[in-house]
């Protein structure tokens, strides 16, 4: 198999992904988008790793350890951001990140946490541990 | 690189594979089931950035994913074939599902799922993937795998480098996805107790004390 064929999904894919995380509003389609982008990698990994294989004298199989480790940590970074897209739903009702802007520099629209007014719980992180520190 | 140079590595390119039996218009069978699972797997990614509807994102994930473990299976690494398989279809997926549910994401299509960004997003993708197809393909132009004899992903061999070469990265990636876990149920925690407003006044102590 000519080796540009994996190559050039594993390109076209991960810009597919590119697209998907700088394009995207809703933080779970954002998370969608980073799998692409790492299942292009493993793509690129175990194909030059099959190359590998065949071209070396002795190889160390690095490219599917290194597939294998990738898959790993997708999932865990999988969890560990799903928890937070969570928290943060839980916190602001929302999982829009452009209406995430508490960290934003320059323009603030109307105050730091004018969304969070309305609710039970203000906003996490900063603007939740100053609500706590005043109550 | 330059036109002349360009030129220069085509030819070398075309001297050096006649002592070969490949050819680029003779495609083998492989090469046709590959490129014909890439074009789904390509457009299932496709659909799954560009669509609406959050869920069916979820589910040309899937197929996008399922995809690339049949690519796998022709590339011969059918080990890592089957653990994207139970990983990425079985358990990622079904993750994203669930965040989709918990997070009230609209049935049918959202007006807001791309953000205002998206022309210039397009812009960057597209720009990218001409930049890398072209510097992939120039560089890869000659190289062949060969994908006779045995295979070169089978569990045996798999299993035999991860644990001679590789145990040392594996067991402190154990120690990542414990941590992680712990990490997870830390974060799903700390909002519930939040949410029972201080009834203790543990929490609120330790950020007095903070």
């Amino acid at each position: 198999m000519h080796l540009a064929y994996p190559a050039v999904l594993s390109a076209l894919l991960f810009c597919t992904g590119l697209y998907g995380v700088l394009a995207r509003r809703n933080a779970i389609l954002v998370l969608m988008s980073v799998e692409l982008m790492l299942n292009a990698v493993n793509l690129n990994l175990v194909a030059f790793d099959v190359w590998l294989s065949r071209t070396a004298e002795e190889t160390l199989h690095s490219g599917q350890a290194l597939a294998l480790f990738t898959i790993a940590i997708a999932a865990a970074e999988i969890g560990i951001g799903l928890a937070i897209v969570l928290a943060v739903y839980r916190n602001r009702g929302t999982s829009d990140i452009d209406k995430l802007r508490d960290t934003a520099e320059g323009h603030e629209p109307d105050g730091p946490d004018s969304d969070a007014t309305g609710r039970a719980l203000p906003a996490p992180q900063t603007a939740g541990e100053k609500a706590e520190a005043t109550a | 690189m330059t036109p002349a140079a360009a030129v220069a590595t085509a030819a070398h390119a075309t001297t050096t594979t006649a002592a070969e039996a490949h050819g680029f218009l003779s495609p083998t069978g492989v090469e046709i089931a590959f490129l014909l699972v890439g074009l789904v797997t390509f457009g299932a990614a496709v659909i799954t950035v560009t669509t609406r509807q959050l869920v069916h994102a979820a589910l040309w994930l899937v197929v996008a994913l399922g995809g690339l473990a049949v690519e796998y299976l022709l590339l011969t690494a059918e080990f890592i074939a089957w653990v994207q398989v139970l990983i990425y279809v079985g358990s990622v997926v079904v993750l994203l599902l669930f965040g989709l549910m918990l997070t009230r994401a609209p049935i049918g299509r959202s007006p807001d799922a791309d953000s205002g960004n998206r022309r210039v997003a397009l812009a960057v993708a597209v720009a990218a993937a001409g930049a890398l197809v072209w510097v992939v393909v120039d560089a890869f132009r000659t190289t062949w795998i060969d994908l006779d004899g045995a295979p070169a992903g089978s569990t045996e061999v798999t299993g035999a480098s991860l644990f001679q070469h590789w145990v040392l990265p594996f067991e402190a990636l154990s120690v990542l996805l414990l941590a992680a876990l712990v990490g997870a149920i830390v974060l799903s925690r700390r909002a519930k107790a939040d949410a029972a407003a201080g009834a203790t006044g543990t929490r609120r102590d330790t950020e007095g004390a903070r």
